[in-house]
């Protein structure tokens, strides 16, 4: 732990504040938050509907901007990039896993893998390589060539977990990850998460509502009224 | 690299009904577009094809076609001894004096009347259209009222099938023979002697000469001296460029109609596009936000759409290419409006027409696709991602 403390954290936010604008009305959702996530975090973030989680889990995952303050990850000012540039990124550094697992239908569990990889430079037989491995992390390397409409639910969040880990990004970001999955389900991809932050040295930041997957969490912060706060 | 090709082309796979239903449509505009081509082909062809290249017409200056020109018989008499003129084993020159008059006949089905050519043909006549061939019967006898009929005048219009006979310029003509010209406008004529034709028309002059050229090379200097020829008030053509000039109206106004038709009916064609890829960004809304969140830029996903839109529009070609190709098995009978004659000709399809219609189809699919591909390429990944 002293050890890990000393080296440099892996997200740094600074003086971040977010409001949402609806006709006149201005909605304060993130104002002023600092705090750094360390490398190889498997962090929770909670807090009551509508108090910004999935805002600041955006934020850090650069597909939304903030109205003030930085976001430096992996020594990378994000906030300072172009559209372009933060595409770039995000298709090297970031794994994204969501609520409702977001795999393209059209594309079979490899194919769905696949995507991200299409953005480096990697080529074909490399890229099955790549997609071999991730796939049998995740353990599903027998249902390669199934259609997400073929696969259960956890499973399906399993082939997303495998395309987020695919291109070996800093961070994963999960925003509600085990909410539309049953109890047995939720501890499988939970347990995958941890072993992810165990042996891979994955940082994870996660929002949840369900105490039980915070547990999981090295580490749990509230957000409330804009503010964070660590328990 | 973008995003994989497959995944436009299975999406219309995926909504297979609502492709083929969009396709369809433009289909039938590229059927339309194809089909007004294929006719404007079959007539230029038909009517080229008619003509020889080393024969040569000499019809009177100004005149546009033979039926309303006139040769005089002491101005045909200068061009028989020509030296340009081919001559025959026979000793005699190639060439022939005819007569062209537009009668009016019955049609065998709907009892119309339509206009018919009749051909006043010489001696070598049938020597220089080597496309003219005799199936049934014989031919006719000089100095007699027989007549031969084209076979597609033989077939549709009435008295003029093989042992019939028909009535005109105040005679009875037996059609003693019916010859084949290929596909070309002879098979609309009916041909019989030249003299007994002048006779019972009551025309003392010829509509035209047709003659083979001793060489192909000397036509140039030919025309130069026929034209200069103080004696003489008369034109000469190649064949070719004869009927060619003959079709060029009638093909101008069928490709002229047909691009009118096609520009009307694309409209409702590319609105459908349009509805279809519309609806299909409002479906994929949270895709395209996964997508982009991945790290795929915008103009990658404007691709993916408008991909999926030609491919949507290169469908529709294909069904209208296939459908048009049937057509190929109808023969169309039209009014030749040079000479206000009945001429027999068939729907073509060449290479041309294909790939033109194929890329028209691609065309109509961009343009339907690219308002929903911006719309897809425009929006903003946190809102797309919320619309789960
Ligand atoms: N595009 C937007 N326009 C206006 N207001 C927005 C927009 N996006 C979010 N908000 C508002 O910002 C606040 C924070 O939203 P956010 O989605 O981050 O909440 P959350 O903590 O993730 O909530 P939940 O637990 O329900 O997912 C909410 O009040 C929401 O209504
Ligand atoms: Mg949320």
């Amino acid at each position: 732990m002293e050890l890990e403390s000393s080296h440099p954290p892996i997200v740094s936010i600074r003086n971040l504040s977010k409001s949402y604008r609806r006709g006149n009305q201005v909605i304060p959702v993130l104002s002023g938050i600092s705090f750094d996530i360390a490398r190889g975090e498997f962090l929770a973030l909670m807090g009551p509907s509508g108090s910004g989680k999935s805002t600041l889990l955006n934020l850090i995952a650069g597909i939304d901007s903030a109205d003030q303050g930085t976001i430096e990850i992996g020594g990378v000012e994000i906030s300072r990039l172009s559209e372009n540039e933060l595409a770039h990124w995000r298709a090297l550094s970031v794994g994204f896993i969501f609520q409702f697992y977001n795999l393209i239908p059209v594309l079979t569990a490899f194919e769905n893998v696949e995507l991200p990889l299409l953005l480096t430079p990697l080529k074909r037989a490399e890229r099955r390589e790549h997609v071999v491995a991730a796939l049998s992390v995740v353990g599903l390397s027998d249902r390669m060539d199934h259609y997400p409409g073929q696969l259960s639910g956890g499973q399906q969040q399993r082939v997303a977990i495998a395309r987020a880990i695919v291109t070996d990004p800093d961070i994963l970001v999960a925003d509600e990850p085990t909410g539309d999955l049953d109890r047995a389900s939720a501890e499988e991809i939970l347990l995958l998460m941890d072993r992810l932050v165990h042996s891979s040295n994955k940082t994870i930041i996660m929002v949840t509502h369900d105490p039980r997957a915070a547990e999981k969490a090295h580490l749990i912060r509230h957000l409330e009224k804009g503010e964070l706060s660590e328990t | 690299m973008g995003i994989p090709y497959s995944y436009s082309f299975r999406n219309l796979w995926t909504r297979r009904l609502t492709t083929v239903l969009t396709a369809s449509g433009m289909g039938l505009v590229v059927f339309v577009f194809a089909a007004t081509l294929m006719l404007a082909e079959g007539l230029q062809k038909t009517l080229v094809e008619t003509g020889s290249r080393d024969n040569v017409v000499v019809i009177r200056k100004a005149a546009n076609s033979e039926v309303q020109s006139a040769v005089e018989r002491d101005q045909s008499a200068l061009l028989t001894t020509d030296p340009a003129v081919a001559v025959g084993s026979d000793g005699k020159p190639l060439l022939a004096k005819e007569l062209v008059v537009l009668i009016n006949l019955k049609k065998r089905a709907g009892n119309k009347p339509a206009n018919v050519v009749i051909r006043g043909i010489g001696e070598e006549s049938l020597a220089l259209r080597p496309s003219v061939k005799l199936v049934e019967g014989r031919l006719p006898r000089p100095g007699s009222s027989e007549v031969m009929s084209g076979k597609s005048i033989a077939r549709r219009f009435q008295g003029c099938g093989l042992g019939e006979t028909i009535r005109f310029a105040m005679r009875d003509w037996r059609v003693v023979g019916v010859f084949d010209a290929g596909s070309t406008g002879f098979s609309s004529e009916i041909w019989g002697d030249v003299d007994q034709m002048m006779q019972a028309f009551r025309r003392p002059v010829y509509s035209s000469l047709i003659f083979r050229l001793r060489d192909t090379n000397e036509f140039d200097s030919y025309k130069a001296r026929v034209e200069g020829d103080p004696r003489l008030t008369v034109e000469a053509k190649r064949e070719t460029r004869y009927y060619l000039d003959q079709s060029e109206a009638m093909a101008t106004f069928l490709r002229i109609l047909g691009m009118v038709l096609t520009v009307v009916f694309s409209i409702g064609a590319v609105i459908g596009a349009t509805i279809t890829m519309y609806a299909a960004v409002a479906n994929r809304v949270t895709e395209i936000g996964t997508l982009r969140a991945l790290g795929f830029q915008r103009k990658s996903i404007l691709g993916a759409f408008i991909l999926e839109s030609l491919l949507l529009g290169l469908c529709g070609g294909i069904l209208g290419v296939v459908a048009a190709s049937f057509m190929q098995l109808i023969t169309i009978s039209t009014m030749n409006w040079q000479s206000f004659s009945e001429l027999a000709f068939s729907f073509t399809l060449t290479f041309g027409i294909l790939w033109k219609s194929l890329l028209f189809s691609m065309v109509m699919g961009f343009i339907g696709g690219v308002l929903p591909a911006f719309r897809a390429a425009r929006m903003n990944i946190v809102e797309a991602l919320r619309a789960t």
